[in-house]
């Protein structure tokens, strides 16, 4: 019931973004050449890239669905389902692996009790890998939003999650 | 000129010509999947890399441009080694049940199996089976058997600026699909099959409906009649290993009387109907002056593709139906009525080039006779396999004429299939029409041929009539901007008359044709219309006994109340999101 | 980049970012509109008739993209797959315009050796190869981090010297060299000088002067694990060798990685990376023989010590 609730909500402000979608959309009116960067600012208001505003993005830049779908399912940044509140992202590159990521993501996998790619169900936590956001001297590193923790054990992980609400 | 040799045979080729061409002329065919002679070369695949002397690693030979003094290998035993993984790992991805494939013994990848000699799977199968896509009512997708060759996305963007078909996802993951995976029927597919035409191999393929036409075959309750485009008599026997653009009309008739059908009719006849009607409003146009240029409607691909993308054309469009929806509508009603038939009982079969006419006939205004006027099509290749199933072979077949009322046709009909033909058709009847006077040479040859957009110059006596031609949808795109904008700039455009066809060379390049077409064979198939038409007493529609008796008997005149009702049609606007028709606003 | 511009008379300039480093990104903003304000951006810089500009562009998430072609690709908003070569982007790349693309270290080096002049910047490094090189030392090291250092410096010094040796005291094992598409080296390799020219002889790369150093606990079929996996998620999907090659070298791995391996799988593993090599479309396949046939030839007995033995 709660669930549902919840639901309900997240769709009614997504409605009320379109608007500001579309003010972004006005500034690149026309230019395909923009399209990746204009993405970025829609999936920074929705959280994700629902299908209409990719049907949006295609008009208002002249560009076909097709080259937005396609662009959209390349680019690892760009997801077309909603994701939780906060995105924890464990680094998996090199780097990190040597120095036991893979340990840190099987515990955050647990301590969510979601797979990576998983959205857990209260959506307060979307989980996934990352390979390297630049921070190989801290490894093993980790994002949540756009925090790197670096250094990161398993036992620190509860601890770092609980800030996130 | 570059010299340079191949494998120690010295050959001589224009500057950037590709190795894989160069080698042709020295007479190695090296072997390729990716690559085709109508598209730019992708290098996907890998399969053509060759070794050049002095130059490291393996080059791909369909990019690489023979270079002056290149010395190339084109089988060296670690090219063909790696031919091998390559096609091992191709094979690791691919659906290989290939007996049960529409595409055995048709295949690309199969024959290259069997040239680089692959006798063993090295590789574990991965990945898992993906869902087959059959929301269009044309043309099926199935991507465990695509190998990303991109041959389709090529034809599908850039020679028809469809853009129905992308890659999508990536990686391991990457599929070609429509935007959202959402399916070619909820997409803006015109269901041309440009794209089934160009696969290498078993991943698009017709919707089949030789089941239902062999049911219908035999249940003696029905009366199954039968009509063929066109282009048809100039494919079919390839169907049966006779060279590219043999003319088979006669022995078409005779293999569908055994077949079974009931009655034996043309699509030529609806051909030659479809002139009056068209050349009628033709000359109402040029006289009003309204709503010029007028644009031809015969081919269901470039409607779908207007009422997409060009809806702002729509009163520029005939309101004639093609001749396909023509016959349908006059054979469950004027036919039915002659012959003394049940309509209810006549099972309406055509026999297209065309993936495009399966959608056409399921379109919800395509009832005029209080039914579906056309049951089924079929594309060449099904009525192909049907044949062969029935154990006939059209090489061995004697030459039959179609049955009567609605089976004879001249020779301003057969060039229909052809890109320029309805335009030349029309030109020969609207000539008698306006001027009384026959035409005296019906040849109009500067709407003939391949090339993109055609134009010419006709004086009906004393009145100059411009028109233009195009053929495929990337060409008709560009025909229709320019025609746009001279309305928009001068309020009026230079053209009176237009013809577009889909497919590139019209017809006989449909997405019903024969499988390992390229532009070569669709000229060739072409140039067999013109001469059944050279071939014919008759070669002007007006001059059709059957369509005079039409008229007489049934619709009265062109353009009459009950020819609008029965021949005409309307379209709609549809959605460039996912091709269906948008509510009138 | 400014002067990159000025000597090939170009009038803007991007500089593309991965979308993972916001804090580079906005950084770099933050100076671009400083340098506008102090005119040395934008319309007739400091009065000299050069007029010149500045963007970033942030990427999205896609490995591929360091290759210039797919970058170009990126850049015009699409997905980023290579294009052919040739054309080459010096004569047709960004919208077809003719193109440079550069890595950050290259052009930082410009305005040193502009300054100082080229015999300054010869005095480093080594005859064949000289100047300096920018190390990312990583892994099991005391101080990881980046250092600069002249060509030829040994692996040894840049260990012990600069990044303080193996952390927690351990035994040096190896170290991955030039990037996660690099090469593997083992302690033999330790007194090698670093150079470009050198390591070619060594079938190694510098790349990008990613060091990854690894104590003796590092498992090395875990490290191929790694490489590999990420291989397989960041090619484009584009040519057959890449796309199909790198799924298989991930289920051949894991395999061994998982005790069912067999002598077989290290020799397809060989095969299938030898054949990326020679038929890969960019670069990604290209590189991925490097990596396995130098784990091969430095720790040979442990990746055979983990398949199942011929009875």
């Amino acid at each position: 019931m709660s669930q549902e609730k919840q639901c309900q909500c997240a769709e009614v402000q997504e409605e009320e973004l379109y608007p500001r979608l579309e003010e972004v959309i006005t500034e690149h009116r026309g230019k395909g050449q923009d399209l990746i960067m204009v993405l970025h600012k829609a999936q920074n208001l929705f959280g994700y890239l629902p299908r209409k505003a990719q049907e949006m993005v295609a008009e208002g830049l002249n560009v076909s669905l097709n080259e937005v779908y396609g662009v959209i399912t390349f680019y690892n940044f760009f997801s077309t389902v909603p994701q939780g509140r906060n995105s924890v992202k464990v680094c998996l590159g090199t780097a990190c692996y040597v120095r036991g990521s893979q340990e840190v993501l099987d515990k955050a996998q647990k301590e969510l009790g979601i797979k990576v790619g998983g959205t857990t169900e209260d959506r307060r936590y979307s989980l996934d890998v990352v390979r390297c956001i630049g921070a190989c001297g801290l490894a093993p590193a980790m994002l949540v939003n756009e925090d790197v923790y670096g250094r990161v054990k398993s036992p620190h992980l509860p601890d770092i999650l609980a800030k996130y609400e | 000129m570059i010299k340079a040799t191949i494998n120690n045979v010295e050959i001589e080729a224009p500057e950037g010509t590709s190795i894989l061409w160069a080698a042709k002329k020295a007479g190695f065919t090296i072997p390729t999947l990716c690559n085709h002679p109508d598209l730019k070369p992708g290098g996907q695949c890998g399969i053509c890399v060759v070794e050049i002397e002095g130059i490291p690693g393996l080059k791909r030979a369909c990019m690489t441009p023979v270079g002056e003094g290149f010395k190339v290998k084109t089988h060296t035993p670690r090219i063909m080694a790696t031919r091998r993984q390559l096609v091992e790992l191709i094979l690791s991805n691919h659906d290989t049940d290939c007996l049960t494939c529409v595409k055995n013994n048709n295949c690309e990848l199969q024959q290259l199996a069997s040239i680089v000699g692959i006798n063993v799977h090295d590789y574990s199968r991965s990945g898992e089976r993906l869902p087959i896509d059959r929301s269009s009512v044309s043309i099926v997708r199935d991507p465990n058997k695509c190998i990303l060759c991109g041959r389709c996305i090529q034809v599908c963007s850039n020679v028809q600026t469809v853009d129905a078909l992308a890659v999508n996802h990536r990686g391991f993951d990457t599929v070609i699909t429509t935007a959202f995976d959402a399916g070619l029927g909820n997409s803006v597919c015109i269901n041309c099959g440009q794209c089934v035409v160009h696969c290498p191999v078993g991943a698009l393929y017709e919707k089949s409906a030789t089941e239902e036409v062999w049911e219908a075959l035999h249940d003696p309750d029905k009366f199954v009649v039968v009509q063929e485009a066109p282009a048809v008599r100039v494919m079919l026997g390839e169907e049966f290993g006779m060279p590219t653009g043999s003319l088979v009309s006669g022995k078409m008739h005779a293999a569908l009387r055994r077949l079974g059908f009931d009655a034996v009719l043309e699509t030529n006849f609806t051909a030659d109907l479809t002139i009056m009607e068209e050349g009628t409003e033709l000359i109402d146009r040029l006289t009003s002056g309204r709503n010029l240029p007028l644009i031809t409607s015969c081919s269901p691909g470039w409607i779908k593709f207007m009422e997409t993308y060009f809806h702002d054309m729509i009163p520029h469009m005939s309101t004639a139906k093609s001749p396909q929806q023509m016959f349908g509508a006059l054979a469950k009603t004027y036919y039915a009525e002659v012959k003394g038939i049940d309509p209810g009982k006549i099972v309406s079969v055509s026999i297209m080039p065309c993936t495009a006419k399966k959608f056409e006939c399921q379109r919800p205004e395509m009832n005029a006779s209080g039914y579906q006027d056309v049951d089924y099509v079929l594309t060449t290749r099904e009525i192909g396999r049907m044949m062969r199933e029935a154990g006939l072979d059209v090489k061995e077949m004697p030459d039959e004429p179609p049955d009567d009322i609605l089976g004879d046709y001249t020779g301003a009909a057969t060039i229909f299939g052809a890109t320029g033909g309805v335009m030349e058709a029309a030109v020969r009847s609207a000539y008698r029409l306006v001027t009384g006077k026959e035409l005296e040479n019906v040849e109009i040859k500067p709407v003939r041929g391949l090339q993109g957009i055609k134009e010419a110059e006709i004086d009906i006596d004393g009145t100059r009539v411009k028109v233009a031609v195009a053929h495929s949808c990337g060409q008709a795109r560009k025909l229709l901007n320019k025609v746009q904008d001279q309305i928009a700039k001068e309020g009026k455009s230079e053209y009176q008359f237009i013809e577009v066809m889909a497919c590139p060379g019209g017809c006989v390049g449909g997405g019903g044709q024969s499988w390992g077409s390229n532009m070569a064979k669709r000229a060739r198939r072409g140039e067999s219309l013109y001469e059944e038409d050279r071939s014919l007493p008759l070669r002007r529609s007006h001059e059709n006994p059957s369509v005079l008796a039409l008229y007489e008997k049934f619709l009265e005149k062109p353009n009459s109340e009950k020819a609008h009702k029965l021949l005409h049609t309307h379209y709609y606007k549809r959605s460039t999101v996912d091709g269906k028709i948008k509510p009138a606003s | 980049m400014m002067l990159a511009g000025y000597a090939v008379g170009a009038a803007k300039g991007f500089i593309y970012i991965r979308g993972e480093y916001a804090l580079s990104i906005e950084r770099l903003e933050k100076a671009i509109t400083q340098a506008r304000l102090y005119g040395l951006l934008g319309e007739n810089i400091l009065e000299s008739g050069f007029s010149f500009d500045l963007a970033v562009m942030k990427g999205a998430g896609a490995y591929v993209c360091g290759e210039e072609t797919a970058l170009i690709e990126s850049l015009e908003g699409k997905r980023g797959h290579p294009r052919n070569k040739p054309p080459y982007p010096v004569t047709e790349g960004l919208w077809g315009k003719p193109t440079v693309v550069n890595n950050v270290e290259t052009l930082a080096n410009v305005p040193e050796i502009i300054r100082n002049g080229a015999a300054w910047y010869r005095g480093y490094g080594t005859d064949k190869c000289p100047g300096t090189k920018v190390y990312t030392i990583i892994g099991n090291v005391a101080t990881p981090g980046l250092i600069e250092a002249e060509m030829g410096t040994t692996l040894r010094d840049i260990i012990y010297e600069y990044a303080g040796g193996i952390k927690e005291g351990k035994k040096f094992k190896g170290a991955l060299v030039g990037g996660a598409a690099g090469a593997f080296m083992g302690p033999e390799m330790l007194d090698a000088k670093m150079d470009f020219v050198n390591l070619k002889e060594y079938a190694a790369v510098l790349g990008s002067g990613a060091i990854l150093v690894m104590d003796e606990s590092t498992d090395i079929v875990g490290m191929l694990q790694s490489v590999l996996h990420f291989f397989k998620h960041e090619s484009c999907g584009h040519c057959v060798p890449c796309r199909l090659g790198t799924k298989q070298l991930v289920e051949i791995v894991d395999r061994i990685a998982g005790g069912k391996g067999k002598v077989e799988d290290i020799e397809s593993l060989v095969k299938i990376s030898e054949v990326m090599r020679d038929t890969s479309f960019c670069p990604l396949g290209q590189s991925l023989n490097l990596p396995i046939s130098s784990s091969l030839k430095y720790f040979r007995d442990e990746v055979y010590g983990r398949v199942q033995q011929p009875a």
